[in-house]
């Protein structure tokens, strides 16, 4: 972004705003293009997780009658016009909470690159100082709208750990994105089963860190609540925690894994994709109340965080968006780590260097089958009780159902539930029948 | 006189041990990047000097230089000068306070005045007075429903009891011979209040205001750590987020020196009320 450059350097170009048009007028253009292309991109990566079969799949039938096809059983149409839609907008000052991790690129960056300010919206973002905070915070109507935990808005909903409030999951941040990152000491225990007694931290109960550190610890025959203990500990501290010798690891959010890294406390042991490539950590959460009394300003925010998430899925837009959201206003970190995080190009801890292009993803779309997931994961391991509803209960929280709604009004075919495939650790998941899947895990407290 | 230089020079010899012991702390520690890949030792930060673990005494100079000389930057709604936060902290510690003292004062004065009233009140102030003011934030959330009106009650509920029994204890304990006189000159209560026991009560009222003040200041930092939302214990926590130890110490001078103001302050308030028999 030529924001950023010099624009005395004679060799820097002065286009646009993102430097990747000839002028403004064409990038404008394209901006409006982009959440357009941010919904296909996500519908045609959910119908093809390997670029292969796509590949194959185009070469072999055209591109239009892949459109066609496509169109046909997912109204693509429909959806790009919901983003599009502008209406009056019925509050213009919105209030948006975050927490400083990279998991809340898009909703962070889209202030200082201005994508709200073309929305017409003029938000505060508001830095928190943990979940249980944020939680309180939306609850009380503090905040308009709030990064969460992709399972803090199914929670809250339930009213499992606070009474509770029905939520909307807007779009899902970030895919991919976490680590877990041991101590320097346990550089020679790279096998989970030499893990017996240790001590993890994560950030908050009802997160995809908690669920994924289970997951990996159980499917490698550790029990979770027995074998090893989990504390709740807030990002930063874990890395302080990890210095101080008192915790052995965690599987916590970046930046604080690379930071870890940096500061050479510790090593990142595995990245969470290779638990499950794909899957998504935080959300952008929305009280259920207020999407109904601030309809237009709601998809103004929507359309401003699917552009900000189009643009951050570019990977050569990632350094810019390092630069963007490392200020103390932000994330208050190093350029340097931040870079590391976005560009997949990082340090291990080890002394090697690695490249890992999707270590981070933003694929915008609230698939209902992911918050079933968590669901199961949820009854797994005893957070909820009982007869769990778990298809109805995501679609009243996934807005993925909303727009089925509104597109049903509008006489067009509603969208397949969930084309993309799920598979954790080897192991498929099928989100129409969530409680066999809970069944036939051999680690549960279910 | 001599023997006020002498604990001057005293005071600068530990200030001088202090900071040597600092400066030996805080020496670079042998370059690590010998033999290392370049690329590797750049993405580490070994290229250059760090800023993170304990800071040198040059780079605490330099933190303190540049927080100072820009008190009042306006960096967004998450990033801004330490006058504006510990504006915004004395703020919610004046409020909180204020309101603790037009609570505590006269109900400490029905108390001191009555030992019906104050044996009734008794159990439950003995119950409350010992509740870290923290362990109300939570509640204060949920039912206040407003994080800066929960960080100023929290202020409150920890600045009431000092003051409270404070005041009791003045009030009733204002020399009987006082009151007999009053009560022979006739005086109404309402003047005996204010012109015999609230004078000769005043220096233990202060004496527990500023105590109160004290905890107050103690207090803010860690509300404002749990809550965030600027004030010097966002401060803090948002540069221990940045794990910058330099700005977290730079902070904690910070809040030694306005703590120590102060009380000095609520000390010569006292000094000006109190009389010699």
């Amino acid at each position: 972004m030529s924001l950023f450059k010099n624009p005395y350097d004679p060799n820097a170009r002065l286009a646009c705003t993102c430097g990747a048009h000839a002028s403004q007028a064409a990038h404008e253009a394209d901006a409006a293009r982009l959440s357009e292309r941010a919904i296909e991109t996500a519908v045609l990566k959910a119908l093809f997780p390997r670029d292969a079969e796509r590949r194959r799949f185009l070469r072999a039938v055209g591109a239009n009658t892949a459109m066609g096809a496509i169109a046909s059983l997912f109204p693509l149409g429909a959806l790009q016009a919901m983003a599009q839609e502008k209406g009056k907008l019925e509050k213009k000052d919105v209030k948006i909470g975050f927490i400083p991790i990279t998991c809340a690129t898009p909703l962070i960056m889209s202030l200082p690159l201005g994508f709200y300010e073309k929305q017409g919206l003029n938000v505060t973002l508001q830095k928190t100082a943990g979940w249980a905070l944020i939680r309180d915070k939306v609850m009380n109507k503090e905040y308009d709208a709030s990064h969460m935990l992709a399972p803090m808005p199914l929670a809250i909903s339930l009213g499992v750990g606070s009474s509770a409030l029905p939520m909307n999951v807007a779009t899902i941040q970030n895919s991919n994105g976490q680590a877990i990152t041991l101590a320097m000491k346990h550089k020679d225990k790279r096998d989970p089963k030499q893990w017996k007694g240790f001590k993890f931290a994560v950030p908050f109960e009802y997160s995809m860190h908690n669920f994924l550190l289970r997951y990996y610890l159980a499917e490698h025959g550790l029990d979770p609540d027995k074998d090893v203990q989990i504390r709740v500990v807030p990002p930063p501290e874990m890395v302080a925690n990890l210095r101080a010798d008192n915790l052995d690891g965690y599987l916590g959010p970046d930046p604080f894994n690379q930071r870890a890294v940096y500061d050479q406390i510790g090593f990142i042991h595995l990245l969470t994709k290779e638990i499950w490539d794909g899957h998504p950590c935080c959300s952008f959460g929305v009280r259920t109340e207020w999407v109904k009394e601030n309809p237009n300003t709601f998809a103004a925010m929507y359309r401003a965080v699917l552009n900000a998430a189009a643009m951050a899925a570019g990977p050569e837009n990632r350094t810019t968006i390092a630069n963007a959201i490392a200020p103390a206003n932000y994330l208050n970190q190093p350029v340097p780590v931040l870079e590391q995080v976005l560009t997949g190009k990082y340090a291990d801890g080890l002394g090697n260097v690695k490249t890992v292009p999707n270590r981070i993803e933003f694929d915008p779309v609230p698939w209902n089958a992911l918050g079933v997931w968590i669901l199961t994961q949820m009854k797994r391991w005893g957070y909820v009780k009982g007869d769990v509803q778990y298809k109805s209960i995501v679609d009243q929280v996934y807005l993925m159902t909303d727009a089925k709604k509104r597109m049903k009004e509008e006489g067009i075919a509603s969208p397949a539930d969930m084309p993309k495939k799920i598979i954790v650790m080897g192991k498929p998941f099928d989100a129409s029948k969530p409680e066999a899947y809970v069944q036939s895990f051999a680690i549960k407290k279910a | 006189m001599r023997e006020r230089a002498k604990s001057w020079v005293l005071s600068l010899l530990l200030l001088a041990v202090l900071l040597f012991a600092w400066h030996l702390a805080s020496l670079p520690k042998a370059s690590a990047t010998a033999g290392m890949d370049p690329e590797y030792a750049k993405m580490m930060g070994l290229d250059k000097p760090k800023s993170d673990g304990l800071p040198t005494l040059s780079q605490m100079g330099a933190t303190v230089w540049k927080q100072l000389s820009n008190p009042f930057y306006d960096g967004g709604s998450n990033d801004k000068g330490i006058g504006i936060q510990l504006a915004y902290s004395l703020g919610r510690v004046g409020l909180g306070f204020l309101l603790a003292a037009l609570i505590a004062i006269p109900l400490g004065f029905v108390i001191g005045l009555s030992p019906m009233v104050h044996r009734a009140l008794d159990p439950f102030i003995q119950v409350l007075k010992p509740i870290s003011p923290l362990a109300w934030m939570p509640l204060a959330l949920y039912t206040i429903k407003d994080s800066a009106t929960s960080s100023i009650f929290v202020i409150f509920i920890c600045s009431i009891w000092p003051m409270l029994i404070n005041t009791a204890h003045g009030v009733s304990s204002v020399r009987r011979e006082w009151l007999n006189v009053a009560r022979t000159l006739e005086a109404g209560t309402m003047r005996t209040c204010f012109e015999v026991i609230l004078p000769a009560a005043a220096p233990v009222i202060l004496t527990g205001a500023r105590i109160s003040m004290g905890i107050a200041w103690l207090v803010i930092v860690a509300a404002e750590m749990l809550v965030g939302n600027l004030g010097v214990g966002y401060f803090v926590w948002n540069e221990w987020n940045n794990l910058s130890l330099a700005n977290v110490i730079f902070a904690i001078l910070v809040i030694g020196v306005v703590g120590m103001i102060l009380d000095l302050l609520f000390g010569a308030l006292q000094r000006a009320v109190t009389f010699v028999e």
